[in-house]
């Protein structure tokens, strides 16, 4: 196999995310830049629940908990401690990546349908005991002062940067999902998601597989959290940890195509773009969530696979395009 | 001492109240038993009850208890409906299908609602008195709502063990392929398997609004606790949800007691998580 065709997968995602950033840069306007950046995050999380819903197989309700947990601690280093946003942003990966790691040796042993439910008992529980913890606020959450934007010359340079730092994180969160798709590990992980059983029997350690893939899904979710939160200029519970989220995440997931690198990234761009055109279109505006729900129902009714996965059946030969 | 008597004065309360969470999530864990599908659209549905209880009793004017039976009526068929439309495709496929395909039926619903009811809160003024019992005061709408309760349960246990698409409900929920051999038409049973679990929320969302004020998304914190007591009865045992309501209804009020409310929460989706992964089955499902 020739070097550069090794590679061929990544070309899409690639360009799709630069085409992203490109765009407000090119048209100059503040508005493009922050629909966007909505676009970005969308793109970094449904992409990092793409390597346990997708690869692994394991149904998350509670993937904002990453977002929110993340956010949370990278807030409170940047506000009580003085840490500046790029160890903010380190400190909040990690500190997600950590809860992963725990929450997943414990509930990552539910299969199926139980380990969704538990997911939704942990994004609950946890969003109830940060509201309790004097600590990081209670219910009001943690206000940024405003001076702390001076040290990254002002606002609107802060926000500038901001946008940089959500496009790279959207870059990371798709060589991630392709390093671990195009991998022996990655590989594991499909074949727990067809059997799990078959695949202890062939040598695949599942608990510490599985336990990986989620604490690797967990990352970036925890640094985006603190991106945006530092961007929004307060933390609260409620907007921490919004189970609707989650299935907003599992919607774009599905619709693009779960288990391929490149259907996240569509379908978190079709969902945010969609959703934007519906809240403003003056027929759709009031019933904007039922139009999206039909959408929704025809999608799993009609394209199981989502947009890529029916693309991939379609055409055999751009396989290797579409990974 | 301060603390027993408050204790004695929300726990009747609590039970009370339990009856009803249990009624809500005995249709969750009834289809979740049968289809195993857990159904996304049952906060909504419960919302759709209460703003059935709402329009009975201040458009027509009718006591709210008489609006129980067309409820439970439009409730049965909603139900049969979203299976037809939504679900019956999906039942055999993966669990993230049916999850998303019933999640998008509550996706229309809010969205529907939201655009005709907004998302302000309503209020059913009525009043069923009270009675003193000792140093507490029990709510009559309290204990109505526990009376309807019991008889809706007694009525599906009946169902359910007495009547012939009872038994069919029951063997479709033990192996469907050997019930289809056998000649029962699974289609039609499943259809009316979530039509009562859509049933269920929808009288317990008409008894709950006698009591709270309610929006279009109140149903979503009574879908949560559905599923905790689901989990805490044994996911599939509708008679357990009772008791699995009970419980949480008493975890409720007596942590109210001693703890600051506001974490209760954090105890209930605590326990649920532990009991998930100690006890799959429920506190009282066999053990596997």
């Amino acid at each position: 196999m020739k070097p550069w065709n090794r590679y061929i997968g990544l070309i899409l995602p690639v360009l799709v995310v630069v085409a992203l950033t490109l765009w407000p840069v090119i048209t100059g306007s503040a508005a493009n830049s922050e629909r966007v950046f909505t676009i970005l995050k969308a793109i970094a999380l449904a992409s990092s629940l793409n390597i346990l819903l997708g690869y692994t197989g394991y149904v998350s309700f509670g993937h904002i908990v990453f977002y929110g947990f993340g956010g949370y601690v990278g807030i409170f280093l940047l506000t009580e401690k003085g840490w500046t946003l790029w160890t903010a942003l380190l400190a909040g990966g990690i500190a997600s990546g950590i809860l992963a790691f725990l929450l997943g040796s414990a509930i990552l042993r539910l299969r199926g349908a139980y380990f969704a439910l538990a997911t939704i008992g942990v994004n609950e529980a946890m969003r109830a005991l940060i509201n309790n913890l004097e600590l990081f606020g209670g219910p009001t959450g943690i206000t940024l002062n405003f001076s702390v934007y001076k040290t990254y010359g002002g606002f609107a340079q802060a926000l500038q940067t901001s946008f940089y730092v959500g496009a790279g994180l959207a870059m990371l969160s798709l060589i991630l999902s392709y390093i671990v798709r195009s991998s022996k590990f990655g590989l594991g992980l499909l074949a727990i998601r067809e059997n799990e059983d078959a695949a202890e029997v062939m040598g695949v350690v599942a608990p510490r597989a599985k336990t990986w893939a989620y604490v690797l899904s967990a990352i970036v979710p925890g640094m985006v959290g603190v991106l945006f939160f530092f961007k929004n200029g307060n933390v609260e519970p409620h907007d921490a940890f919004p189970l609707h989220a989650s299935i907003e995440l599992l919607v774009m997931v599905m619709l693009g195509g779960q288990g391929t690198v490149l259907g996240p990234i569509l379908g978190a761009f079709a969902y945010q773009g969609m959703r934007g055109y519906l809240v403003t279109s003056p027929i759709f505006k009031d019933i904007q969530l039922s139009v999206s729900g039909a959408l929704l129902l025809m999608i799993v009714l009609f394209i199981p696979a989502g947009a890529i996965g029916w693309l991939r059946h379609r055409l055999p030969p751009l396989r290797k395009v579409f990974a | 001492m301060q603390q027993i008597n408050l204790l004695l004065i929300s726990l009747p309360d609590g039970i009370l109240l339990g009856f009803v969470y249990g009624l809500a999530a005995m249709g969750l864990t009834l289809i979740w038993g049968v289809m195993n599908v857990i159904n996304l659209s049952h906060g909504p549905i419960i919302a759709l009850g209460m703003f059935s209880t709402f329009f009975i009793y201040t458009r027509l004017g009718l006591n709210p208890y008489l609006g129980v039976i067309p409820i439970a009526i439009a409730g049965l068929m909603l139900g049969i409906v979203i299976y037809a439309v939504a679900v019956h495709h999906v039942i055999n496929a993966p669990h993230l299908s049916s999850l998303l395909a019933t999640f998008s039926v509550n996706m229309i619903i809010i969205g529907l609602g939201t655009a005709a009811l907004t998302t302000s809160p309503y209020n059913v003024d009525f009043s069923a008195g009270s009675f003193q019992l000792g140093s507490t005061r029990l709510l009559g709408s309290r204990i109505i709502a526990a009376l309807v309760t019991l008889l809706f349960t007694g009525g599906l246990y009946l169902f359910l063990y007495r009547t012939r698409p009872g038994k069919f409900i029951r063997a479709v929920a033990n192996n469907r392929a050997a019930a289809e051999l056998m000649g029962i038409p699974s289609t039609r049973i499943l259809a009316l398997s979530f039509g009562i679990g859509t049933m269920l929320a929808a009288v317990s969302g008409g008894l709950i609004a006698t009591f709270f004020p309610f929006s279009i998304l109140a149903g979503g914190s009574y879908e949560l606790k559905s599923f905790v007591i689901g989990v805490l009865g044994g996911l599939g045992n509708p008679i357990g949800a009772l008791f699995g309501g009970l419980i949480l209804g008493v975890i409720e009020s007596s942590s109210q007691a001693f703890l600051e409310s506001s974490w209760v929460p954090v105890i209930e989706f605590g326990l649920f998580v532990v009991i998930l992964l100690v006890r799959p089955s429920g506190l009282f499902g066999a053990k596997k």
